[in-house]
């Protein structure tokens, strides 16, 4: 029962962490990404349409970094292995 | 839509099949999707009414986008992209009707979608270049880099399968904290953003697999 409650907490402060973390790199990722190509869209306005497509495309390939370290923390919470050593 | 797994629940079994509740959602959006279409192409005019008109407005767009990418032989690929813009776009929305779940927010699914755009990629290259043609992109530059071919069709096929997965059942799951949490209508702004996040995710995941099968088609590499 004591190492239950062990691996529980655990649980919910890493998958906190996972998600705190790993939101930040994508979050500063996908801002840089966003200022680069207004800047680039203000240079060159007649190219906004493929600027904006491979903004999306590379904004979808960062923010799924993001969506891998959620997916982590869902894992840790709601499909955790590690409880399965301690229940038999 | 308010469900707070990440498995789906068995409705009914019959025999070693079980049917869960994303299975049936699915056919709900085939019958609309089929129902649509169907109704859309059964009487065609020169003079179009107005269901017709957005028909051929969606189609046109389809078009435009796959030529764009994809310069050569455009017309093999506007049936396979329209077909999972729009079934990725219905199933991403359905689950804001009351009672449907996503069916998107379902790790199987978003697999069996992310499977079928891998193999799109191969059947077009295999069609444009022929089977040596194709397989010859594998070793280029050298063959030492064919461990990370490999590696990178493996893992960009499981990408597109969590990204749209992980997308929705976040959406998803907002919405059940806040239902708990707050309580009554606190969850609409979020829902407004979770139609706006579904749409972009169905295009995104299109315009992915074109993309793929734009490098798998380019002599290039």
């Amino acid at each position: 029962m004591e190492s239950l409650m062990v691996i529980i907490s655990v649980s919910i402060i890493a998958a906190a962490l996972a998600m705190a973390i790993g939101g930040y790199g994508p979050a500063r990722a996908l801002g840089e990404s966003l200022t680069k190509a207004l800047d680039a869209i203000a240079r060159q306005p007649e190219a906004a349409a493929q600027i904006t497509r491979t903004l999306i495309i590379g904004m979808a390939l960062i923010e799924s970094i993001a969506i891998y370290a959620f997916v982590i923390a869902l894992i840790i919470l709601f499909a955790n292995p590690l409880i399965g050593y301690v229940i038999k | 839509m308010k469900r707070f797994a990440i498995s789906p629940e068995v409705v009914f079994t019959a025999g070693p099949l079980h049917f869960t509740d994303t299975v049936i959602t699915t056919w709900i959006v085939m019958i609309v999707v089929s129902v649509i279409s169907i109704l859309a192409t059964r009487k065609f005019s020169i003079r179009p009414s107005a269901f017709q008109e957005v028909v051929e407005a969606a189609f046109e767009a389809v078009e435009k986008t796959v030529k764009e990418v994809l310069p050569v032989e455009p017309w093999a690929a506007v049936p396979v992209l329209g077909t999972i813009w729009i079934l990725i776009g219905f199933s991403n929305l359905i689950g804001l009707l009351p009672g449907l779940n996503t069916p998107t927010a379902d790790l199987n699914t978003t697999f069996a979608f992310a499977v079928i755009s891998y193999s799109m990629t191969h059947v077009f290259g295999v069609k444009t270049r022929g089977v040596k043609g194709y397989l010859s992109h594998y070793k280029e530059p050298t063959w030492l880099l064919l461990p990370i071919h490999l590696m990178a069709e493996v893992t960009r096929t499981i990408a597109l399968a969590v990204r749209l997965f992980g997308n929705m059942l976040s959406g998803e799951m907002i919405a059940a904290i806040l239902i708990g949490v707050v309580g009554f209508l606190a969850p609409i702004p979020f829902d407004l953003l979770h139609i706006v996040i579904g749409l972009i995710q169905a295009y995104i995941f299109g315009i992915l697999t074109l993309v793929f099968i734009a490098i798998g088609i380019s002599p290039e590499g």
